[in-house]
């Protein structure tokens, strides 16, 4: 029964999807490795990489070539199998967050309706949650694998961090939800079409600024940025959890940080900015050919994305780092109260506007 | 009842097969990279080089001892906390077919979370400097 629904077509279209999301995914976080250097370098009034290409734009790809031919180090003290395990879970669970992030508008394809969606399922938001969790083991199971103090630290911070964010990241997200009665993202997507509507704004940060602000910074602290970017803390832990990797299982570590950073950016610009909506859609979609109407609202939807890297950026050279205790203390003791106030002010706000 | 199965819509196995695929395809490329870098790499390993990384001082023990039990604290409040944030999520999803009824238990749910919350405060399970 099952088997029968299964088409070629369809099978070969989300493939095609899947390979480009990927390839995508490994390209941005490539370049977004050269902008926090270029960005860096232009705020602390340098030039940054310059020597490989134009720009240096072809340093990305010396990095990522280099860490080919390095040399596997495996200390004689770690716990062989975890140690490759960790880099490897955490890859997997980055590369698997995109897979219900809708990309853009459906489109028409040789008799076949095309769905810019790798898995439109209904449950996308706990989906989104679920494979971000389970990216913590790799950070812990990679740290704690090394055997080294300064890897175990930073790996027990970042696992500490990260689930104590978590928290208040799942307390803001049900304002949202209230008001969208959905987790699909595609749903809820659909719902922000446009970008005015009835007289108000139909991109969810109107209705929900605050939710949207506790959800950025749990974003922040998820992603073990700066300013929470503790478990990295350079001066304190020599480097953090990945002080013992060399070769491709470091690579996978950095490059999957940019992967996470790149997918928060997404599903932040679907949840609270509209995904692929822009201001004048409809008539683009009305007067322009369905190809270019489906360009647009997919350019639109990368150039918010790309804002949002650069945002991570800008703060990164920005802001000092805090204390543990501090960040603890932000985490519990503002941002839950907060989330929660928010929660029951949406809800009182809704049913007094639909009594 | 009905009405509140039905605000979402359902899916079927056959929505989350691309999932599967895409699993799939993630596996297949970590393991690319992994097993590339394996045989790509010299392969020159020393007894030196294999020691714990500690600063350049000789190594110390190692790190298999007890930490500080804090982060364990954090850990196990995270998971009654979360359990708890959980039960929102159906909730806010029928939102507004529960009405105000639903909203007044809510705000009791809501009560019992805060009476956790402000006794692990008021315990000091919170605080990171003595």
């Amino acid at each position: 029964m099952l088997l029968m629904q299964i088409d070629w077509f369809f099978l070969v279209e989300k493939l095609s999807l899947i390979t480009t999301i990927l390839l995508i995914s490994l390209a941005i976080a490539a370049y977004a490795t050269w902008a926090e250097r270029k960005v860096s370098a232009i705020m602390q009034d340098r030039i940054g990489p310059s020597r490989a290409g134009i720009f240096g734009l072809l340093q990305p790809l010396a990095d990522g070539g280099k860490l080919f031919f390095k040399e596997e180090i495996i200390p004689t003290n770690a716990n062989k199998f975890i140690f490759i395990f960790g880099p490897c879970l955490f890859m997997t669970t980055a590369l698997m967050t995109s897979a219900v992030i809708p990309w853009g508008p459906s489109f028409e394809f040789a008799g076949h309706t095309v769905s810019l969606q790798v898995a439109d399922i209904n449950i996308g938001m706990l989906f989104v949650f679920g494979v971000v969790s389970l990216g913590v083991y790799g950070i812990m199971l990679g740290g704690w694998a090394s055997n080294n103090k300064f890897s175990l630290l930073s790996s027990i911070r970042a696992a500490s961090q990260a689930i104590s964010y978590e928290l208040a990241m799942g307390l803001s997200l049900i304002a949202l939800l209230m008001l969208t009665g959905s987790l699909s993202l595609r749903e809820i997507v659909d719902q922000q079409h446009g970008f005015w509507n009835d007289g108000y704004f139909t991109w969810n940060f109107f209705k929900q600024p605050l939710g949207f602000f506790i959800f950025l910074v749990c974003a922040f602290a998820e992603l073990n940025r700066a300013p929470f970017d503790l478990p990295e803390a350079d001066s304190e832990l020599n480097m953090g959890y990945h002080l013992e990797y060399s070769s491709m299982k470091l690579g996978l570590y950095l490059f999957a940080e940019y992967i996470n950073m790149f997918i928060s950016s997404a599903v932040m610009s679907v949840l609270f900015f509209g995904g692929y909506n822009y201001p004048g859609m409809d008539w683009v979609s009305a007067n322009l050919p369905a190809w270019v109407f489906t360009f647009s609202c997919v350019s639109v939807f990368f150039i918010k994305i790309i804002a949002f890297i650069l945002f991570f950026m800008f703060i990164r050279w920005t802001l000092p780092r805090f204390r543990y205790d501090q960040l603890m203390k932000l985490g519990w003791k503002s941002l839950i109260p907060l989330a929660l106030v928010n929660m029951l002010i949406t809800g009182g706000v809704i049913l007094w506007l639909t009594k | 009842m009905n009405t509140l199965m039905l605000a979402v819509e359902q899916s079927t196995p056959i929505n989350y097969l691309p999932v599967v695929l895409q699993l799939l395809v993630a596996i297949g490329f970590v393991i690319f990279m992994v097993g590339v870098t394996h045989l790509l790499g010299p392969k020159r390993k020393t007894a030196d080089k294999l020691i714990n990384f500690e600063s350049g001082i000789p190594q110390v023990g190692n790190a298999r001892q007890p930490m500080a039990i804090k982060y364990f604290l954090v850990a196990i409040l995270f998971v009654l906390f979360d359990v708890e944030v959980i039960f929102f999520y159906p909730y806010a999803i029928n939102f507004k077919e529960l009405g105000t009824e639903g909203f007044m238990a809510v705000l009791m749910f809501v009560a019992f979370f805060l009476c956790g919350f402000i006794y692990i405060i008021k315990k000091g399970a919170l605080e990171w400097e003595e």
